[in-house]
C-alpha cells in the first residue's frame, strides 16, 4: 500500500481542495472498509467544516431555552398539577453514528421530567416517536434516555409509538390539500405534548417531528411518495422541499388541534475524534501519526471478517456536542435550528459537478445496530441523502454521472428489514418504476399481516418502508444519466438497481468521461461527516 | 387507518403444533394416557407411552405416514365420548398454557387484514377444537380418528393430514371457499410443511427448525418468532404517578440544598 504523501496546503478555503500533481490520495468509505484513491488532477474535493465548539454547559443551555422559548410561554408556565402530559422523543435514526452518552435527548428528558415533577404533573408518558421505523430495542432506549428516566418510566410509561395500532391512533383531520393527519391517541388526548428532537440535518425537526414521528401509514402516504420526492429540490433546503411543505401543512393542523411545545437540540459534526480523527482531515495535512493510524486501520479492516468490521464501527460512538437548543413554537424555533445547522454544515461551492464521487459509509438512518447496510439503503444513501445534500442548485448537474464506492453485498437483516428482502428480490426485479411500485404493490406490503406483526411486536421496519426508501432516490435517479458503483462484490445487486459496475475509480471515471467528456468537472464529497454544498 | 380489511379472498393457514403452541400430539396422548378410569391403567399407559417415545421419534424421522400409523394405534379402544369429554380439560391444562406469546396477535393482525383463519393440523380434531375456538379460527382442518361403535380403532380417516397432503387439502379448501392461494398466507415451524408453505403466495416460517430457517433464508421468506415475548408492549394506562416525585425528588432536594449552601 502506498503512503499518503505529505504536502503543504496552500488553498484559501480549507474545505475545498483541488487535486494537483503532487496531491495525496484521498480516503473514501466503502461500506465497512476504507479505500485510498488517487484522483485526477483538477478534481475538487469538498470537506465538511470543522466542528463548531459545543456549548460549555449543555444543561444550562437547555434550561435557558425552556425558560426563554420562541413565540410561546415558558414550559413551566404551561404546567399545572394533574394535567396529562406526553413527551415524544426522536428515535435512534439520528444522529449517525450514535453519540456518546449522555445523549442530548437524555439531558433534555432529565430536565423536563424534573420540571414536571416539580409542578405536580404525574400523568406523564414518554413515547419514542418512530413513525414507521422499527421499534427500538429496550437496551437502545435505555442508552438513549439514561438510567434515571429508564428506571422511572420503563415500560409502562416509556414505550415505542405504534402507527398500526387500530385503537392507538386517531384522525385529526385533513389539510386544505387533502392530506390526512393521523395522530397517536395518547398524544391526541394529552393536555400538553412536549416534543424533544435531535437535529442533525435540516430536513428533520420542526413540523416533521409531530407529523411523521407520531403518525400512521395512511397519513405518511401524503408525502412519502415519488411525486413529492421529485418535487423536492432539495430535502435539505426546506423552503424548496415539497416534503417540508407537506410536513408543515400537517404540522399546522396538529398545532391548531393540540397544544405542543417543541424542544430542538442541535449537534455539531464531530463524527470522529481521538484515534479516528484523521478520517475528517485533509489528507495533504496528514502527519506521520495519521498515516500510521490509517495504515494500521486499513491493514486490520482488510483482514477482519465482515461482522467484526461492522461491530467495530457500530461500537464507536461519535463525539457530537450540543451547539444550540431552541424551544417553543415549531416555526420560529426550527428556523433558528436550521440556521445553526447551515452554519455548521453548509460549504460554499462554485458551480455544480459533471461527475460526482462519493464513498458510501457503513451506516444510514435505518440500519443502526442492524447486520448490514442492505442494497436499498446503499441506494437511499447515494441517490436519496447524499445526492440531496445541496442548496440553491444540485451539486451534480442534471444529466451528470454519479460514482459511488460500496461492495453492494446481497446482505439484509431479517429481523430489522424483512419486507426489504421481498421487495428487493420479488418486486424490484419486476419493475424499478416508483409510480408503478406505489400503485401496484405498496399497500400489499403495508397490510401484509406478517409484516404488520413484525413491526408492531418485533423490531422490523414497517412493510411499506422499502418502498419509501426506493422513492427517496427517485429525484436522484431521474436527474442523473448514469450511476456507476465501484467495488461491488457481485453483479446482480447493481444490475437490479439499474447501476453499472466498475473495478476501480479510474475505470469509473473513464466510463463517466465517456458520457460527460474529457473536460468534465469532477467533484468528490469527502464524508462522513456529511456537508451541505451551497452551490452558487 | 388500519380499520378496513384489505384482503377479501385470502386465507391464513396455520400449522398448529410448534407454530402456535409449544406442545405436540405426543403431549396430548400423554395427557389421555394419564386419565384412565383406574390408577393402575393410567400408570401402565403412561409408562408405555414414555417407553414408546424413541419408537415414535424414529418413525417420525423415517416417514410421517409410518409415525401416524404407529402413533394413532395407541388410541385403539378409547371411547369416543371420553376422548371428546377430556378434550376441554386437555386444552385448559396442557394446551392453553403453552400457546406462544405472539400467536394470538398474529391471528388478530391477519383477521384485521381480512384473511380467513384456518388451522391445518396433523393432530386430532377433537384435541384442536377448543384451541381453534379460543383463538378464533374460522375453520379447523385436522386428522380424524376412525370410530366403530363409539370406540377408536386406532386408525385415521383418510386423507392423513401431513406433508404434501396439507397442500392438497389447502387447494381443495381454496376451491371450495373461493380463496386465492396466491394472495394467502401459510405459517409453519417445520420443514416437513414445505409443501404447505410453497403453495401460497406469502409463506412465513414461524419459530422454524434449522432446515426451514435455511430454506426461508434461501427463498426470502419472512421469519416470525412467535415464541418470543412481544418487545415489551407497554400498558398504556397511566400508573405509578406517585413514584415520579419520588424519583426526581432527590434531584430537587440536592439542587435546593446546594442553593442554600451557596447563600
Amino acid at each position: 500500500m502506498r503512503a499518503i504523501r505529505p504536502k503543504t496546503r496552500t488553498h484559501a478555503r480549507e474545505h475545498i481542495v483541488t487535486i494537483d500533481t503532487d496531491s495525496a490520495p484521498r480516503i473514501m468509505f466503502s461500506g465497512e472498509n476504507l479505500l485510498m484513491e488517487d484522483l485526477p488532477v483538477g478534481t475538487r474535493v469538498i470537506y465538511p467544516k470543522r466542528p463548531m465548539t459545543g456549548v460549555a454547559n449543555p444543561r444550562a443551555t437547555i434550561r435557558y431555552a425552556l425558560n426563554h422559548p420562541e413565540d410561546s410561554d415558558p414550559l413551566h408556565a404551561m404546567l399545572s398539577p394533574g394535567m396529562k402530559v406526553t413527551i415524544a422523543v426522536d428515535d435512534i435514526s439520528m444522529p449517525l453514528p450514535i453519540m456518546r452518552a449522555p445523549d442530548a435527548r437524555q439531558l433534555v428528558l432529565e430536565i423536563v421530567c424534573e420540571m414536571l415533577a416539580d409542578h405536580g404533573v404525574d400523568d406523564v408518558h414518554i413515547i419514542i416517536a418512530l413513525g414507521l421505523h422499527r421499534r427500538m430495542h429496550d437496551w437502545e432506549i435505555k442508552r438513549m434516555v439514561g438510567q434515571k428516566v429508564w428506571d422511572e418510566y420503563w415500560p409502562e410509561r416509556l414505550y415505542n409509538h405504534d402507527g398500526c395500532d387500530p385503537d392507538g391512533m386517531v384522525v385529526l383531520g385533513h389539510t386544505p390539500h387533502g392530506e390526512l393527519v393521523e395522530m397517536n391517541r395518547r398524544v391526541a388526548e394529552s393536555d400538553l405534548t412536549i416534543y424533544v428532537n435531535l437535529n442533525f440535518v435540516p430536513m428533520n425537526g420542526g413540523h416533521k417531528s409531530m407529523a411523521v414521528g407520531l403518525c400512521g401509514y395512511e397519513s405518511l402516504k401524503a408525502h412519502h411518495n415519488p411525486k413529492a420526492i421529485v418535487a423536492s429540490n432539495s430535502f435539505m433546503d426546506p423552503p424548496k422541499s415539497y416534503l417540508s411543505h407537506s410536513f408543515k401543512r400537517q404540522g399546522q393542523l396538529i398545532e391548531r388541534t393540540l397544544k405542543v411545545f417543541h424542544i430542538e437540540t442541535v449537534l455539531n459534526n464531530r463524527a470522529f475524534d481521538g484515534p479516528l480523527s484523521f478520517l475528517t482531515k485533509n489528507e495533504d495535512d496528514f502527519t506521520e501519526g495519521d498515516r500510521l493510524k490509517f495504515a494500521g486501520m486499513k491493514w486490520a479492516l482488510d483482514r477482519l471478517p465482515f461482522t467484526a468490521r461492522r461491530e467495530m464501527f457500530m461500537r464507536t460512538p461519535a463525539a457530537y456536542e450540543l451547539i444550540a437548543c431552541y424551544a417553543g413554537a415549531p416555526d420560529p424555533s426550527h428556523d433558528k435550528t436550521v440556521a445553526k445547522l447551515n452554519e455548521q454544515n453548509c460549504v460554499e461551492v462554485n458551480g455544480p459537478a459533471d461527475i460526482l464521487l462519493m464513498g458510501i459509509p457503513y451506516i444510514s438512518p435505518y440500519n443502526v445496530n442492524s447486520k448490514a447496510l442492505n442494497p436499498l439503503l446503499v441506494q437511499v444513501m447515494a441517490l436519496g441523502y447524499f445526492y440531496h445534500m445541496y442548496r440553491n442548485q444540485p451539486i451534480l448537474r442534471d444529466g451528470g454521472v454519479l460514482i459511488l464506492t460500496h461492495p453492494c453485498s446481497d446482505r439484509f437483516d431479517p429481523v430489522h428489514h424483512p419486507s426489504y428482502i421481498e421487495f428487493f428480490n420479488r418486486v424490484l426485479t419486476e419493475t424499478t418504476d416508483s409510480y408503478t411500485l406505489e400503485t401496484k404493490y405498496q399497500d400489499e406490503f403495508a397490510y401484509n399481516p406478517s409484516y404488520v406483526e413484525m413491526y408492531r411486536r418485533g423490531n422490523a421496519y414497517h412493510g411499506a418502508h422499502p418502498f419509501f426508501m426506493w422513492y427517496w432516490g427517485q429525484r436522484g435517479r431521474e436527474k442523473t444519466s448514469r450511476v456507476i458503483v465501484v467495488g461491488a462484490d457481485n453483479a446482480t445487486v447493481p444490475a437490479i438497481m439499474g447501476w453499472e459496475s466498475a473495478g476501480s475509480i479510474a475505470e469509473a471515471i473513464a466510463m463517466a468521461r465517456g458520457t460527460m467528456g474529457r473536460s468534465a468537472q469532477i467533484t468528490m464529497l469527502h464524508h462522513p461527516p456529511y456537508m451541505i454544498s451551497d452551490v452558487m | 387507518m388500519h380499520g378496513e380489511a384489505k384482503y377479501k379472498n385470502s386465507a391464513a393457514f396455520y400449522d398448529v403444533d410448534g407454530t402456535l403452541i409449544k406442545t405436540n400430539i405426543v403431549h396430548s396422548f400423554a395427557f389421555y394416557a394419564s386419565r384412565h378410569a383406574s390408577f393402575a391403567k393410567s400408570a401402565m399407559s403412561t409408562v408405555k407411552t414414555a417407553a414408546s417415545v424413541p419408537v415414535f421419534w424414529a418413525a417420525d424421522k423415517l416417514s410421517r405416514k409410518w409415525f401416524n400409523e404407529i402413533f394413532y394405534k395407541s388410541y385403539a379402544g378409547w371411547s369416543e365420548d371420553r376422548l371428546f369429554e377430556l378434550s376441554e380439560e386437555l386444552f385448559t391444562e396442557v394446551i392453553k398454557p403453552n400457546i406462544y406469546p405472539r400467536a394470538r396477535d398474529l391471528i388478530e393482525e391477519s383477521r384485521r387484514a381480512g384473511c380467513r383463519q384456518v388451522f391445518l393440523s396433523g393432530a386430532l380434531d377433537f384435541t384442536m377444537r377448543p384451541l381453534a375456538r379460543y383463538l378464533g379460527a374460522d375453520d379447523l382442518l385436522a386428522n380424524k380418528l376412525e370410530f366403530v361403535d363409539g370406540y377408536a380403532t386406532g386408525k385415521l380417516q383418510k386423507p392423513f393430514i401431513a406433508g404434501a397432503t396439507k397442500a392438497d387439502v389447502m387447494r381443495a379448501y381454496a376451491k371450495q371457499h373461493g380463496i386465492d392461494l396466491g394472495e394467502s398466507w401459510a405459517y409453519s415451524d417445520s420443514f416437513s410443511d414445505y409443501p404447505m408453505l410453497a403453495v401460497v403466495g406469502h409463506p412465513t416460517a414461524c419459530n422454524p427448525d434449522f432446515r426451514l430457517r435455511s430454506t426461508a433464508r434461501s427463498y426470502d421468506w419472512p421469519v416470525l418468532e412467535l415464541d418470543e415475548e412481544p418487545a415489551r408492549a407497554a400498558d398504556r394506562r397511566p400508573q405509578g404517578f406517585a413514584s415520579t416525585r419520588k424519583a426526581f425528588g432527590p434531584i430537587r432536594s440536592l439542587r435546593r440544598g446546594r442553593g442554600e449552601v451557596n447563600h
